[in-house]
């Protein structure tokens, strides 16, 4: 199936309460997928198409802090509009989990895939010092099971976590393997779980708020204490990657998404010709594998060459992982370009190997 | 005869009025004489003797009643400007059988948020919304609001509201009667105790119309006062607004189940 139907019908296995969302290529299929899925029938799954990317992100608000496991999705002009609800989402500490099925940009851009929006997704995208647990599927099978993976994650730590996908994963036909579908919380199980949720006072209880605000600073920042010792723990406990012939390699392509997949096939160009090449291949971007890229960087190594298709952001994470003890380069075609693996292994030899 | 002191006064049996246990004890943020306090209390008594505060969750806006949550001692959510339909619909479509209504102001509503709310009105989301009409964005100073009168000032419009380049206050209410997703659509005001007891009257419908399951949005304006904004005293501020707000936002029901009158 696509990448976009298998995220799709992971939201409905995942015990997912509903999806809210609004159309956009090339991340349509989404929402068409659920609306002819009738998941209402299936699990009682609510599904409605809002009118605005505004209004679903905040409709995922409502029903995140009435402690809901509900999830949208769009694609980067959308997900420009929801990322107001996304920092009222992380400021108010809910749940939620939401994909973006990345376009080449800036503005209207273009709907073919890109890789564009990781400053975004990655260093916040909304107002204010928040983070977001970020995950990459580099497959059809990894769009189905980070849907799983995203919601628990997100229940974990009380956080917005985003599937960053792009054009090519999204519309690309795989074989997967779907998980067994996990069942809904039901009412009683809801309001034993979460003391936090909003399902209306009970007597004798305190009353229950979800907010952002709050007009004392001392407390707010407080609040952002709190807020910056769990991204913290996420950096510690949920960094997520994979390292592909990297035991030997000299030169290692780091790459996530549909990128890691070209680089992988550059891997093997680059072997067939005696280079010794390897991929890191990056599946949280947030939290992002420092330190394994720090110590791999004496052990022998010559260089990385991010590949990414865009005109350099992942690379800047490079750069502050390796502090400057490996050379680092980057390579991507943009606006919608997709790299071929030739090109992929030109660059490491002429940026890396011979520059 | 002996000089009648205040233990005097209050006992039990002198009684004649409780604050609903639904309003918290904190101070409200409001300007003393504006018309936002009553609009809580009667909401909150409406919620009290329907017996429906254990399955109600409320939702504030962005405005003078972002702090609604202080105030109301139910379960809430702070929405952010001119979302809160958005996020009702949300919480509704996931807990159908719980009460569910926003609280918000002229500009929020009918200005930033025009969209969720023709939306969510249109979609007939089965919630109620308050919405409080005062003229003016009272929160940030004064400035110019979507429902501001023509000539009017503001902070934003100091030489009046100019139609031809400042645009025509906005009539939310009739627009959205308009709809067919809406099922109760009235507009009341809180300035004597007649009004309020009418007020408290049609927000009572509106949750009942709620609890009992109607097909649509119940819609409750307030046109209210806003002595600040409007820079006069409590008592001027209510005489202006019958001299010229009603005029122009008549007092009544414009919808009642689901029929325009």
């Amino acid at each position: 199936m696509k990448g976009n139907e298998a995220l799709a019908e992971a939201a409905i296995r995942a015990g997912a309460d509903a999806y809210f969302g609004y159309p956009i290529t090339p991340q349509s299929e989404v929402i068409e997928y659920l609306m002819a899925e009738k998941p209402t029938d299936r699990t009682g799954m609510v599904v409605l198409q809002a009118e605005s990317e505004i209004a679903a992100i905040n409709m995922v608000y409502g029903a995140a802090g009435a402690g809901k496991k509900v999830m949208t999705s769009s694609s980067s002009p959308g997900i420009s509009l929801k990322q107001e609800g996304i920092s009222y989402i992380a400021g108010a500490e809910l749940p939620c989990l939401y994909a973006n099925v990345v376009r080449g940009g800036p503005g209207l851009g273009t709907i073919q895939p890109s890789q564009a929006d990781y400053f975004q997704s990655t260093k916040g995208g909304g107002h204010g010092d928040y983070r977001q647990i970020v995950l990459a599927p580099a497959s059809v099978q990894e769009m189905a099971d980070f849907v799983r993976d995203g919601f628990d994650l997100a229940f974990k730590y009380r956080i917005p976590v985003l599937i960053l996908s792009d054009g090519v994963i999204g519309q690309m036909m795989e074989k997967v393997e779907l998980f067994d579908p996990i069942p809904r919380l039901t009412d009683d199980e809801i309001n034993e779980r979460y003391p936090w949720a909003t399902t209306g006072k009970k007597s004798g209880t305190e009353r229950r708020i979800i907010t952002s605000l709050d007009l004392d600073s001392h407390k707010m920042e407080e609040h952002n204490h709190k807020l910056q010792a769990k991204y913290q723990e996420i950096t510690e406990k949920e960094v997520r990657y994979e390292l592909i012939d990297c035991d030997d390699a000299e030169y290692i392509y780091v790459a996530y998404g549909s990128s890691a997949r070209i680089a992988q096939k550059a891997v093997k160009l680059a072997r067939a010709k005696g280079i010794k090449a390897g991929l890191f291949r990056l599946i949280t971007l947030f939290p992002f594998p420092s330190v394994k890229m720090f110590e791999m960087c004496g052990k022998g190594i010559k260089g990385f060459l991010a590949v990414e298709m865009s005109a350099g952001q992942m690379v800047e994470d490079v750069h502050l992982s390796v502090k400057g003890c490996s050379k680092v380069e980057h390579f991507g075609r943009y606006g919608g370009i997709v790299h071929t693996p030739e090109e992929v292994l030109e660059a490491l030899e002429q940026k890396i190997i011979g520059g | 005869m002996a000089e009648i002191t205040l233990e005097d006064i209050i006992k039990p049996e002198n009684l004649v009025y409780t604050k609903t246990k639904l309003m918290t004890d904190k101070v409200l943020s409001y300007c003393p004489g504006c018309g936002h306090g009553t609009a809580h209390r009667i909401t909150m008594e409406v919620i009290e003797e329907l017996g429906l505060e254990e399955q109600t969750i409320g939702v504030a806006p962005v405005g003078c009643s972002v702090l609604a949550y202080e105030f109301m001692n139910i379960d809430m959510q702070q929405a952010a400007h001119g979302r809160a339909p958005a996020v009702a619909t949300g919480i509704k479509r996931v807990w159908p059988n719980k009460i569910v209504f926003t609280y918000q102001g002229d500009g929020d509503l009918a200005a930033i948020g025009t969209n969720e709310t023709i939306h969510a009105c249109n979609r007939g989301e089965k919630i109620v919304i308050i919405f409080i009409n005062n003229g003016i964005y009272g929160m940030t100073g004064g400035q110019m609001a979507p429902t501001t009168l023509p000539g009017m000032k503001s902070s934003t419009s100091p030489f009046g509201r100019d139609v031809q380049t400042m645009g025509n206050p906005l009539k939310a209410t009739e627009l959205v009667a308009q709809l067919p997703g809406t099922y109760f659509v009235t507009r009341q005001s809180v300035h004597t105790p007649g009004n309020v007891r009418k007020a408290k009257k049609a927000i009572k419908k509106a949750f009942e119309n709620q609890r009992d399951g109607k097909p649509g949005v119940s819609f409750v304006e307030i046109v209210s006062n806003c002595n600040s904004g409007w820079k006069m005293t409590p008592r001027d501020s209510n005489v202006w607004m019958e001299e010229n707000m009603f005029p122009f936002y008549p007092l009544g029901d414009i919808k009642v189940d689901g029929q325009l009158l």
